[in-house]
């Protein structure tokens, strides 16, 4: 019963309990659904025509967009939720490609942060580039909301916010006056 | 470590093995290593088995980097699967190797460009980072493939993955 036999057994017993908790974490909020409600609007398209400088040198589309979001995140947080992973993603199917999709925004929500999301008049932060010159006279662009789970142990599932909006482009670019 | 003197009984301290081993009879060590050698290739079968299970070749990874904080933090563990069926979709957190690299990189697809045949080329860009990823991969090469992927991030565990980070800083750790 030496002192290295007491911390020992207490060792093994902290962290049987830890491993108890853990897998209580995760089984509490396995089959959660995370999923809210969300507005989404647009208030302004732009479509231009450059060199596509983030990536391989093409002329590509590039589009601008000005959007609103309006979301109550507040009941996805519980016990398991370390942080949000919010995007904002543009879906659609050009002559190129059957399914695009990009990210053109995105947002990190931690515990304890606001909850109600109330933007207005954002702009994208990532660059709208198509892969080719698709997005003119694109009928159909979808905007979506989605998150990413981040939980303190468990399932890191991806979850789609109820309620996007779908938009048109443009039939011609602007020109950049220079 | 004490040659073990058969005659006197020593207390049986972690030091004593191979006096211990001596004490022994022949079936006894017998039993002890078939014992080990049990233990040994039930952990590989259950590794393998994941392997089949989730499809990935390295189903649980470590995260050796900050470029994803402040959701993964170096040594967290990561429950990869990399069923075919399941496409590459934006937001998805994907695990891959840059051709001719053996370090797994962790970070997550921000663009996807599928053609009609299913054929799809993604981007990825670590949270943290201000940048996407474009500057990790090959020279010339803007656009990842199904073939560079791992496996994709279903679950998460925190802190476990310090063993291994701890081994792999301090090789001295092993001993």
């Amino acid at each position: 019963n030496t002192v290295l036999s007491r911390a020992n057994s207490l060792f093994a017993f902290s962290l049987s309990v830890m491993a108890a908790l853990t897998f209580g974490c995760f089984i509490t909020t396995a089959f959660k659904d995370r999923s809210v409600p969300v507005r989404l609007h647009v208030s302004r398209i732009m479509l231009k025509n450059v060199e596509d400088f983030t990536g391989p040198r093409e002329r590509s589309d590039l589009g601008f967009i000005t959007f609103d979001i309006t979301a109550d995140l507040e009941n996805i947080f519980d016990w398991n939720v370390k942080q949000l992973f919010l995007y904002l993603s543009a879906e659609y199917s050009t002559k190129n490609n059957a399914l695009n999709q990009v990210v053109l925004w995105d947002k990190i929500v931690l515990r304890g942060d606001n909850p109600k999301l109330l933007l207005k008049d954002m702009k994208t932060k990532y660059f709208f580039f198509d892969d080719g010159n698709g997005l003119k006279g694109n009928r159909n662009v979808t905007l979506t909301l989605s998150w990413n789970v981040v939980p303190n142990a468990g399932i890191l599932p991806l979850v789609t916010g109820s309620g996007h909006v779908s938009v048109p482009f443009p039939d011609t670019y602007e020109i950049t006056k220079s | 470590v004490r040659a073990g003197s058969v005659g006197t009984h020593l207390p049986a301290s972690g030091w004593d093995i191979f006096g211990d081993l001596r004490k022994m009879n022949k079936r006894q060590l017998y039993y002890q290593v078939l014992n080990f050698a049990m233990i040994v290739s039930s952990a590989l079968m259950i590794w393998k088995g994941l392997i089949v299970l989730t499809g990935s070749e390295s189903p649980i990874v470590v995260v050796l980097s900050g470029s994803m904080e402040p959701a993964f933090h170096r040594g967290d563990l990561l429950f990869l699967t990399n069923f075919r069926e399941d496409p590459i979709r934006a937001g998805e957190i994907v695990v891959f190797k840059v051709e001719g690299r053996d370090i797994p990189i962790v970070h997550r697809v921000i663009k996807v460009h599928e053609k009609q045949n299913g054929h799809i080329k993604f981007l990825t860009k670590g949270d943290n980072n201000a940048v996407d990823d474009r500057g990790l991969y090959k020279q010339g090469q803007h656009w990842l493939e199904k073939k560079d992927v791992v496996g994709r991030a279903r679950g998460f565990v925190p802190y476990i993955g310090i063993v291994t980070i701890l081994m792999n800083d301090y090789p001295k750790f092993k001993y």
